[in-house]
């Protein structure tokens, strides 16, 4: 092995590193920035999100590369994925603004975190080996914890994040120990070395079995899959809710490339082993989640359990085992990620000043406030129901058709039962906002770049569901068969 | 002699006590914190123990990130303790339920 890097290996990392620069930039900057100028601070990282993106697609590379000592990995999935998460979390920062802005947390910390989550994600998305997966977990949950107590008067905020916390380092433990065994008994961490050893050696070792249960419950806890599911809805709950916004979209996309990464390339040889278990959590995540949320009066806390049935559905993608499973459970991630940045954005927009709109109440008669806000809403609402002709309809039907295709009809025809079964809290939303009459008419606070990006993200939904053809596409050449 | 598979049932042993310890302890919150660091330590005990044996020092590696983690874990761990103490007056865990449904 080569010991010395050349540029041509540090090139396909040149984002990671560029952001990491960034963000300690912007966080000294800050430091030295007034409250009145605090605004650079969020100019600066958009910014710097946008250098990473130039940078991610000058050094995109056409086939899967390996560099850093086999510790990274490039791939045009990756590279999808990547681009996708800074699009989203710069979305979410604007987002935010006015919403921290009227509560006095529009500080620097927001954003230097999330800078960090996202070079956590980044990394998650790349690791090439056991080690370096596990250090992207780490520096994305850390920046969570940090951002979900960062409201320092809140109570319920700081109860939640000990909560998160706790329950997360449980997960990397478990994580932990599940790769302790699994590198006791192949000798490497690396994904690639693992997924050729596996194909030789006896997969059906009872140790490695033992290691791959750890494996799946640290993995089933990141994704907040039942049973593994107790954070969800007390941290979507209980953090401000610019901060729920970011927990519930950037990163899924983490988690569905921890999964792809640990189950589908380094385990792959033991599909047959983690699908059962991943059956399981599927057919849990999406009964438990479809059904409590019908229970919900508050909307953060309902679309918490709404994001545990839909990461059951993108496991069924996952246990297919199939390329066409991997593809439809990438798509179902982008296009439940952009979902869930508009409908958090949503609530985030309706909120003022010490008023949260975080009530299913709080949603009555919103047509008669705002009819173009209250069509939005129900665009997301259609789309994450999986009503067509919006692009949550696809996304089902991808994973639906891909469990059909390994021949498990009963695990479609449950996914198809629960969710009609989740489309009635969907629809509850909608009957408010159209149907109820409200004693509510304060006018709508946001800035305009707001509801442009908002009515944009939403219109998203829609467009892609009346051509869908395109991202499927995108889907299908990076993860090729 | 001891062999291998002492050192993985030690770890095993403290990695069931860390676990019985977090879900039993309805008291203090800085007990929680101490039993994820034996968590951590139950895992390093494997990786040290699986590395010397593979004679692979991978594992030993892997040990040095898990340290470093663990710290920057403990720091946020207990600064989010403190935020939470200021504004409950208490570390109890059994406080920690406004959140329900």
């Amino acid at each position: 092995m080569n010991q010395v890097l050349t540029w041509a290996e540090l090139a396909p990392a040149s984002a990671e590193i560029f952001l990491l620069a960034a963000a300690c930039a912007v966080l000294l900057v800050d430091l030295a920035l007034s409250d009145r100028y605090r605004w650079v601070t969020y100019v600066l990282s958009i910014v710097a999100l946008a250098g990473a993106a130039v940078l991610t697609s000058r050094y995109g590379v056409g086939e899967r590369t390996v560099t850093l000592f086999g510790h990274y990995v490039a791939d045009p999935m990756g590279t999808v994925l990547k681009l996708v998460n800074y699009a989203v979390v710069a979305v979410v920062m604007l987002y935010s603004r006015d919403y921290l802005d009227r509560r006095g947390l529009f500080k620097g910390e927001y954003f230097v975190l999330a800078l960090f989550a996202v070079i956590g994600i980044n990394v998650m998305i790349s690791a090439g080996s056991l080690l370096s997966m596990y250090l992207g977990i780490e520096i994305l949950s850390l920046a969570l914890y940090a951002m979900v107590a960062f409201d320092r008067d809140n109570g319920i905020a700081a109860e939640s994040a000990m909560k998160y916390f706790v329950l997360g380092a449980i997960a990397s433990g478990t994580l932990l120990y599940g790769i302790s065994i699994v590198y006791g008994i192949t000798g490497t961490f690396r994904l690639d070395w693992l997924a050729n050893g596996l194909t030789r050696a006896n997969v059906h070792n009872i140790g490695l079995l033992f290691g791959l249960a750890f494996i799946v419950v640290g993995v089933a806890f990141k994704f907040g899959a039942v049973p593994f599911h107790m954070w969800i809805p007390d941290v979507y709950h209980g953090a401000p809710t610019s901060v729920t916004l970011f927990i519930g979209s950037a990163p899924k996309i983490a988690s569905f490339a921890l999964t792809m990464r640990v189950l589908a390339e380094g385990l792959g040889g033991m599909t047959e082993a983690w699908q059962d278990m991943l059956v399981v959590l599927s057919v849990l995540s999406m009964g438990l989640g479809n059904v409590i949320a019908i229970a919900q009066t508050n909307i953060k806390r309902m679309l918490a359990y709404s994001t545990i049935s839909h990461v059951g559905f993108i496991l069924l993608g996952i246990l297919a085992g199939t390329v066409e499973g991997y593809q439809a459970a990438m798509f179902y991630t982008l296009t439940y990620v952009i979902m869930a940045t508009g409908s958090f954005g949503v609530i985030l927009l309706l909120s003022r000043q010490g008023f949260e709109a975080d009530e299913l109440q709080d949603f009555k008669g919103l047509n008669q406030r705002s009819p173009w806000f209250a069509f939005v809403m129900l665009l997301l609402m259609f789309g994450t129901a999986g009503v067509p002709p919006m692009v949550g309809f696809w996304a089902k039907v991808q994973v639906i058709s891909a469990v059909l295709n390994i021949g498990m009809t009963w695990l479609a025809v449950a996914a198809v039962f629960f969710s009609v079964i989740g489309a009635f809290y969907y629809l509850r939303v909608v009957k408010l906002m159209y149907f109820d009459a409200t004693e509510d008419k304060a006018a709508i606070e946001a800035s305009a770049g707001f509801r442009l990006v908002l009515s944009a993200n939403a219109l998203l939904v829609l467009a892609l569901g009346l051509m869908p053809g395109w991202l499927l596409e995108v889907c299908a050449s990076v993860i090729p068969g | 002699m001891i062999t291998l598979s002492h050192y993985l049932f030690l770890a095993g042993i403290l990695f069931a006590i860390a676990v019985a310890g977090i879900f039993l302890n309805r008291k203090n919150v800085i007990v929680l914190l101490m039993c994820i660091e034996l968590m951590l330590l139950a895992v390093n005990f494997n990786f040290v123990a699986f590395s010397r044996f593979l004679g692979n020092l991978d594992g030993q590696i892997f040990v040095f990130f898990i340290l470093t983690v663990a710290a920057a874990e403990a720091a946020i761990g207990l600064a989010i303790l403190v935020v939470l103490f200021r504004e409950r007056r208490s570390i109890n865990v059994d406080d920690l339920d406004v959140m329900k449904g």
